[in-house]
């Protein structure tokens, strides 16, 4: 369970995908303009990131790597070249089903989010983090505390993002800086204060 | 008055179509320096007060005072004792100096006062004079007033800095800091991060063999002596108290960076600072509360591997910037939080990742400053939610 833990608190604050990685950018600096449009799409990204990375991670073991197919019968068949292309089909999939979900049941999130939505499924932390499991070799269990964190962490980053740009209404930015630049200037200093998990060790 | 007549007759000259209308910013600024404003608040809300920004900047200039005199004594200090032990003297204009003013007697009040100045007046000066033409040029281009807020910058930042720092790096630091912290947010009250600790951060990644280390904290070249922090982290509380006491580290006889040695300083600044309202006592209470749960905590579970689990809140308090963060940095009014629940839960975050950061985290000895810049990050976003669940109860209360 420790160790569980630690992989969890790893992905939230020091290997966090939008802050150390810059990750999952193109949302990030778009739904970011207020608190409670950003504190949906979080959760959304929690959820979409805690179902995708462990089922990518059985479909990766189970059907993809090098001998995988074993259980058929099938010791000398590497699928892995394929990999790509099944993690972003499981991602739309789960996109596909939330936001049937978010339509019927949460429709003002729903509205809010707009074309950001879909656009969860090329978002790039989510297919990271799918990638991150691959490379770094995640049990199944391992790879649920990694998802729900790295989506955690995301969340974290982009709520916390919004409360600054919500505070920043009342800035006077310079003409030229308006807008996106000043959102690159507000994320680059975010990431100097992540910077404080950089270096621990659990 | 011979010097408001002046003023006066000059003013026209900066005034809309004059002759220096592009240095109307400049000559406001001295004279509110010199004189309260003539003008007053146009809009309805009114506030009859003689303390506006311009004088809560000079006041909190004013509070870092002890800290800074003291600062100065104490980095004369401790160079002096190594050198007596080792010999030699520092090279150079400043050997020059400190030769014509006295000498390098340890004991002596006077001569590691002056030592230490001829360190610290440069790069203080240098932050300032830096400071300052960013804040002009910006004024000036931008058609905002010059504000005070980089005297207190200027000074924060300088006391912040290892005594070993070149002086081109504290240019380039309050440069940082003054430009990306705050300038191009706006100017004064309108950024989102503290500007001085701003310019300390990009220093202390930028450069980290001038910033951290052990070579850096006294002023002898070639000198290499550890912190009372990384001494915890590496040796354990054993050795730390071997080495000083815990009343050498309340009053401030440590190496360290300049302004924060020495905690009775700070705390007298400090105090002052509460006593008039300037800074906010719930979020020195917050980071205060905040550092004593989490360090008792750490005593409690203990570690047989990382001796800084058994370091007490006390230490703590006394050992590197926590106190000097906890009174002026994380009390600056723009970057903080400004809700009163919003204040606590601010403080209590900044308490809780400094000794997070010290204990847990073996690539930083000290956190005060990336824990005041995580709570800068957060602030808004506590604001947002004490608001919300201000207006949630007050709806209830009307329905």
């Amino acid at each position: 369970m420790e160790h569980y833990l630690s992989l969890f608190i790893r992905a939230v604050f020091i290997e966090n995908m939008a802050l150390a990685f810059f990750l999952g950018m193109c949302t990030f600096l778009a739904i970011s303009k207020k608190v409670q449009a950003a504190l949906g799409l979080g959760i959304a990204v929690i959820v979409v990131l805690t179902i995708t990375v462990p089922v990518n991670n059985l479909i990766y073991n189970y059907l993809l790597a090098d001998g995988a197919l074993a259980w058929a019968g099938m010791p000398d068949v590497d699928l892995s070249f394929l990999g790509l292309l099944s993690y972003i089909g499981v991602i739309a999939a789960i996109v596909q089903i939330m936001e049937m979900f978010l339509d019927k049941f949460v429709p003002a999130l729903y509205n809010a989010l707009g074309v950001f939505l879909p656009l969860i499924t090329v978002n790039c932390a989510i297919l990271g983090a799918s990638l991150f499991m691959v490379e770094r070799d995640y049990t199944f269990g391992e790879s649920v505390f990694f998802g729900a964190g790295a989506g955690v962490g995301w969340a974290l980053a982009i709520v916390a993002l919004a409360g600054i740009r919500e505070k920043m209404k009342y800035s006077d930015v310079p003409a030229g800086l308006q807008g996106l630049g000043i959102t690159f200037i507000t994320v680059g200093l975010m990431s100097l204060g992540f910077m404080s998990f950089g270096g621990i060790d659990i | 008055m011979g010097l408001r007549k002046i003023l006066d007759n000059m003013e026209h000259h900066f005034q809309e179509d004059g002759r220096y209308q592009k240095w109307y910013a400049l000559y406001e600024a001295v004279d509110t320096f010199l004189y309260s404003p003539g003008s007053v608040t146009k809009s309805s809300a009114h506030v009859r007060d003689g303390v506006d920004l311009k004088r809560i900047m000079i006041t909190v200039w004013l509070c870092a005072f002890p800290a800074m005199f003291y600062g100065m004594y104490n980095l004369g200090f401790q160079a002096n004792e190594i050198l007596a032990v080792t010999g030699g003297d520092v090279g150079g204009w400043r050997g020059a100096l400190i030769q014509s003013l006295g000498g390098y007697d340890a004991g002596n009040i006077w001569h590691c006062f002056w030592f230490g100045a001829l360190y610290f007046v440069p790069i203080y000066f240098v932050a300032f004079a830096v400071g300052a033409f960013w804040e002009i040029l910006f004024a000036m281009k931008r058609g905002h007033e010059i504000n005070e807020g980089f005297f207190v910058t200027s000074i924060l930042f300088a006391l912040t800095c290892p005594p070993d720092l070149p002086l081109w790096q504290a240019a380039l630091g309050i440069s940082f800091g003054v430009v990306i912290g705050k300038e191009v947010f706006g100017g004064t009250g309108k950024n989102f991060l503290n500007p001085a600790l701003t310019g300390r951060a990009f220093l202390y990644f930028a450069y980290p063999a001038s910033m951290s280390g052990d070579a850096v904290w006294t002023a002898v070249d070639g000198y290499t002596g550890a912190t009372p922090l990384s001494v915890v982290a590496s040796q354990g509380m054993t050795e730390l108290k071997a080495q000083w006491d815990w009343m050498d580290a309340f009053l401030g006889a440590i190496p360290g960076s300049i302004g924060e040695t020495s905690t009775v300083a700070i705390l007298i600044g400090g105090a002052a600072l509460l006593l008039m309202r300037i800074a906010s006592w719930r979020i020195v209470g917050g980071v205060f509360l905040g550092m004593v749960a989490l360090s008792t905590l750490f005593n409690m579970v203990g570690s047989d591997s990382n001796p800084a689990f058994a370091m007490p809140w006390y230490w703590h308090l006394v050992t590197g910037g926590f106190a000097f963060g906890m009174m002026f940095m994380a009390t600056d009014p723009v970057s903080a939080a400004m809700t009163n629940a919003g204040k606590w839960a601010y403080g209590i975050l900044i308490g809780v990742m400094a000794v997070l950061i010290r204990v847990m985290n073996p690539a930083f000895p000290e956190g005060i400053m990336l824990a005041i810049l995580f709570g800068n990050i957060f602030a808004p976003l506590m604001d947002h939610f004490a608001v919300q669940a201000n207006i949630k109860r007050r709806l209830a209360r009307v329905q």
